[in-house]
């Protein structure tokens, strides 16, 4: 029972920091190539500064939507899974004596 | 020569300040009496106050629920009192505030959303004000209602119902036809698209809130046990101070608290504008219009 609980435990955590990891690359990568397209952009017309920020600054949130989903489920997987999956664990092991 | 304020003036005036300050000092009340001691080093969710029996399900008053209505009490003092006292003749300074703040947002929905849309201007306001006060509630030390995913699918929800609501002005037939392009198989990958919306529209402004309050606590649990390495030979109590602890987050919280919570009320406020705007195809439904006129005109 406690090796299965430190199991779960376990596999919650590095499930976390896999979905973190996987999941920060993509919006790292295209965050970079927005940003280094908007200075090049500025070094091109200093004066189209201010459209290009803003419009850089939208794109940079909403490129990091996808890491934000994983963020979500890494919270997901700390906070919140452990005790759903223990509780199931427990509740089974409870039905598997009845039998 | 300048006119003498009168006394009814400056009460209403108190009035509103108090309307803007009261509800923070009940939040903070609320926060000393009713949360379990710690040191500030723990991640949890909203607190829950009370549960309310409900027929389908019990209904949690958080602390989020209450926060927002104690933000929504403070943006509303905020109005009243800028607005409070307009003249044409001597503007006050409150109402050159108030003027800048009501030109910027009727610039900024008027740019992106487009002539027939320049109603919105109060909605989209609204959204960024409360958006943006709810973000900087944790500069008063109290809980943002913006970390908590309840209340951000709210306005979520609300306003994937406008969306709705527009492309249906746009017509019935359009509508669901939009569902079967660019061919017939796609269609379950479109409705799932239409669900996406308010939920990446949800998850980006609480996921970015929460994750700046999850960072702030780990670097301030780090900061604390690297106090007690480095400062722990100190006599008595001076041992147990975390020196550490002292400013750094302070600094990162500039970044993650006011500048991260103003952005992203901006940009769910943006998103608003362009899914609103992007929903409703104004140039046909125009023509629409006038044909139908043309009909009715035609008929009589």
């Amino acid at each position: 029972m406690e090796l299965a609980i430190g199991l779960i435990l376990a596999a919650c955590a590095l499930g976390a920091g896999i979905c973190m990891g996987i999941g920060a690359i993509g919006p790292g990568v295209g965050e970079g190539t927005a940003v280094s397209k908007a200075c090049e952009a500025i070094g091109r017309q200093p004066e189209s500064k201010g459209a290009v920020t803003s419009t850089m600054i939208m794109g940079c949130a909403i490129a990091e939507t996808t890491g934000i989903y994983s963020l979500v489920i890494a919270i997901l997987l700390i906070f919140v899974a452990p005790n759903t999956m223990v509780g199931i664990l427990k509740s089974a092991m409870e039905w598997a004596k009845t039998l | 020569m300048k006119k003498e304020k009168d006394l009814r003036f400056r009460v209403l005036d108190i009035v509103y300040i108090l309307m803007m300050i009261l509800p923070l000092v009940c939040g903070m009340v609320l926060n000393i009496l009713l949360k379990p001691a710690s040191e500030g080093i723990e991640i949890t969710g909203a607190m829950i106050y009370f549960t309310l029996p409900m027929p389908i399900q019990p209904l949690q008053i958080t602390e989020a629920q209450v926060n927002s209505v104690f933000v929504i009490i403070t943006v509303l003092g905020l109005c009243l009192y800028l607005t409070h006292g307009l003249s044409v003749r001597e503007p006050s300074k409150r109402q050159h505030l108030a003027e800048w703040i009501v030109e910027k947002t009727k610039g900024l929905v008027d740019g992106s959303m487009g002539e027939f849309f320049s109603g919105y201007a109060p909605f989209i306001g609204a959204i960024l004000a409360i958006s943006a006060f709810s973000s900087l509630l944790t500069l008063v030390g109290l809980y943002p209602p913006t970390s908590d995913i309840n209340i951000v699918a709210g306005w979520a929800i609300l306003v994937f119902i406008l969306i709705t609501y527009y492309k249906l002005k746009g017509g019935l037939l359009g509508y669901l036809k939009g569902f079967t392009e660019p061919i017939f198989v796609m269609t379950p990958l479109n409705i799932l698209g239409e669900v996406a919306t308010p939920v990446s529209m949800a998850f980006r402004h609480y996921g970015n809130v929460l994750s700046g309050s999850v960072i702030a606590v780990l670097i301030s649990f780090a900061l604390q046990n690297l106090s007690s390495l480095v400062l722990g030979w100190l006599p008595g109590i001076l041992g147990d101070i975390p020196f550490l602890r002292v400013g750094l987050p302070a600094i990162l919280s500039v970044y993650f608290d006011i500048f991260s919570g103003c952005m992203q009320a901006y940009i769910f406020a943006m998103l608003t504008m362009l899914n609103i705007s992007g929903a409703f195809p104004a140039d046909e439904y125009e023509e629409r219009m006038r044909r139908k006129k043309a009909k009715l005109a035609a008929g009589k």
